[in-house]
């Protein structure tokens, strides 16, 4: 099968990569920047959110209250604000995200029986105010089942306030909820379909630009080697890059690394005949490489968004979740972030590998008959 | 007679309504130099992509060293050498790497290709800019190593498509040298152009206008059988005025401006110096017997008297 005609080719494609640093800025940087990105920033924990205190009471019952919020780390007491209005302006210029407001006569109220406190959430971050709601609920609750226990104490009720029914979490395969556990996967099945879409596309769409593609056809060379050719050295690329980004989403993010690794990169070669397809189909579409790249583009960002990649598939509206059966990044993410996380073996993976087959199989036929048409 | 290595047979192709090549019929003998002359569009482009497979022809048929062009496409492919008017030359590779590239798509070793190359140096010119990058060369040397990658795995003919566009006339004259020690060699080669000094060089000349083969012939046998008649240069004053005095006189076939002088084609016999310069008496004319050119040829093929301008080209 590696026949001369096919090795030259793979050569010279090596050549050129290695020569465009556009190339290798895209192979070699781009990768690991994507991931160092998007394990950081692109996570949903949220802790130490700056919080504006407006204390009208200073006695030692409001101070226990303080104290029990400035415990746990969902907070951070950053403003004593002196007026409900200062209270109100941090929040309004961003500078708090949550405010509390102790009135005057809490620690009255609370030794009269019960007293009320004001919590001020801002919502325009739904993801940091539903979080910081549930704390300050949760922080609330424990304060007020202590002093409960306090006065049952006091009267010489020894009282053990465990609650009937407990309910024990216990968190499988991301026992810390680390967001880089999930991104890391998702990392790695975007640089396999964007990148390789994109150079396949470029690639391609370079030699049409300039003119060497007729020159091409003219040689003996047949259009299967001509696809081959210049599809493999793009596959080696992204197999490496997925190794690249294993290898550092594992020692440095400590992503754990479960399933077989001979399985992973078998299950992304079939991946990868899918962004190959795209990206052979955009280069038969497109006369530029910008248009090369938009196409690619456009096929891209509803895969982004409809994968699970970013956002929960379970959280979308029903129809946008019987669209994201049509991308196939959504059967590969599945795939790596079980693989990863969960160690599965080849049984409980072998839907999802059966509709990225399918994918792979239908787009890169379709993308070949078109590519060769194009040919004559 | 050498054996025909190119026999097309009424080869028509058709995109839409437009018809690029109109039912075109020649043959092309081993070792001969066959010009394609005409002006841009008229088909000279399309009847080679036919030639070499890269367009399925609308109808008609050819063939090329006697395989069918649609049937045995394939089998044509090793045996032709081809130069597109672009270059097609990888920019971010070397001299060499270009060669390289397409000998071993043609099938060579490594060691036939080593003995290719040390033969094709010398013969393109390019000896001492082997590892030079393609991007860095001027037209000249690019054009040169267009031919070179043509040439890497030792065709029996060759297509060359407009091969001196955009290149300077040194660089065109030194051109035309290596197309004679390849035809010396045994090579055939069609070449297309539309300029006609180039049109000289070749042993025979097909003129394509709209898609039509109007003629193929020597040079000097289309000038004498196209043009049946003398030919005149004629200096005038004003221009213009004489230009259409001379159109309106009996006798003249065609008429047109050839840088600031008149030229003129009139009938056998119809005219001398003499009675042209009295005809034209008003105009102080300075009449001179000329050559009958191949633009000439192509105007009268062509009717239009449109085909005699300043330059070069046609149309």
């Amino acid at each position: 099968m590696l026949n001369t005609r096919l090795l030259s080719l793979i050569r010279k494609e090596f050549i050129q990569i290695s020569r465009d640093p556009r190339t290798l800025v895209l192979v070699i940087v781009i990768p690991v920047m994507q991931l160092f990105l998007l394990g950081y920033a692109a996570t949903h924990d949220v802790r130490n959110v700056p919080l504006a205190v407006f204390n009208q009471d200073r006695g030692p019952e409001a101070r226990a209250l303080l104290d029990a919020y400035r415990a746990a780390d969902y907070f951070r007491l950053a403003f004593d604000a002196g007026s409900e209005a200062e209270l109100r302006r941090l929040i309004g210029e961003g500078r708090a995200r949550v405010g509390l407001i102790i009135p005057p006569d809490y620690g009255t109220q609370l030794q009269r029986g019960a007293a009320q406190v004001a919590f001020i959430l801002d919502g325009s971050d739904p993801t940091v105010a539903s979080t910081a709601l549930a704390a300050a609920q949760l922080i609330g609750q424990a304060h007020g089942t202590q002093i409960l226990a306090e006065r049952l104490a006091a009267r010489g009720v020894a009282l053990s306030l465990t609650p009937p029914v407990e309910v024990r979490t216990q968190v499988w395969y991301n026992p810390d909820l680390e967001a880089a556990h999930f991104m890391v996967p998702g990392v790695i099945g975007m640089i396999l379909y964007a990148l390789t879409s994109l150079l396949t596309a470029t690639a391609i769409v370079r030699e049409r630009e300039r003119g060497t593609i007729e020159q091409l056809i003219v040689t003996p060379i047949r259009p299967w080697e001509l696809i081959v050719g210049k599809m493999l050295p793009y596959v080696s690329l992204a197999l490496f890059n997925t190794v690249e980004v294993l290898a550092i989403g594992a020692w440095w993010f400590g992503v754990p690394v479960r399933g077989d690794l001979w399985l992973i990169l078998g299950i992304s070669v079939i991946f990868l005949m899918t962004s190959l397809g795209i990206g052979l189909f955009a280069s038969t579409v497109a006369h530029t490489q910008q248009e090369a790249m938009l196409t690619v583009w456009m096929t891209l960002l509803p895969s982004i968004f409809l994968s699970g990649f970013f956002f929960p598939l379970e959280a979308m509206p029903q129809v946008l979740q019987w669209l994201s059966y049509a991308m196939p990044l959504r059967y590969y993410l599945s795939i790596i972030r079980s693989l990863l996380l969960k160690g599965v073996g080849f049984a409980e993976i072998q839907g999802d590998v059966l509709a990225l087959t399918v994918f792979g199989l239908v787009i890169m036929t379709a993308a070949v008959v078109r590519f060769r048409k194009r040919l004559d | 007679m050498a054996e025909s290595v190119i026999v097309v047979h009424q080869l028509t192709k058709k995109f839409g309504d437009f018809t690029a090549v109109d039912s075109v019929s020649f043959e092309v003998r081993r070792g001969e130099v066959v010009g394609y002359l005409g002006p841009n569009g008229s088909g000279k482009t399309t009847t080679m992509r036919m030639l070499l497979g890269l367009l399925r022809p609308t109808s008609g048929s050819a063939t090329v060293l006697g395989y069918d062009i649609v049937r045995d496409a394939e089998r044509i492919r090793p045996l032709v050498g081809y130069m597109s008017q672009k270059f097609a030359l990888y920019d971010d590779l070397t001299v060499r790497e270009n060669l390289a590239f397409y000998g071993g798509v043609y099938g060579l070793t490594e060691a036939q290709l080593r003995s290719r190359l040390a033969e094709l140096f010398p013969l393109i010119g390019l000896e001492g800019r082997e590892n030079m990058c393609a991007g860095a060369l001027s037209g000249g040397w690019r054009q040169r190593l267009a031919m070179g990658i043509a040439l890497v795995h030792q065709p029996q003919l060759l297509f060359l498509d407009e091969p001196t566009s955009g290149v300077d006339p040194e660089a065109r004259r030194e051109f035309w040298d290596i197309i004679y020690t390849l035809a010396e060699r045994g090579v055939t080669v069609f070449v297309s152009t539309h300029y006609m000094d180039e049109a000289e060089y070749c042993g025979r000349l097909g003129l394509m206008n709209q898609g039509r083969l109007l003629a193929l012939d020597t040079p000097s046998a289309l000038k004498r059988e196209a043009v049946p008649g003398e030919a005149w240069d004629i200096a005038a004053q004003p221009l213009l005025p004489a230009l259409e005095a001379l159109e309106a006189l009996p006798g003249v076939t065609q008429a047109g401006l050839l840088g600031n002088r008149l030229h003129a084609l009139t009938a056998r016999g119809a005219h001398t110096t003499e009675t042209l310069g009295r005809a034209l008496a008003a105009f102080a004319p300075q009449v001179e017997a000329a050559e009958v050119t191949l633009e000439d040829v192509f105007a009268v093929l062509t009717r239009s008297p449109a085909g005699m301008t300043p330059k070069q080209h046609v149309g």
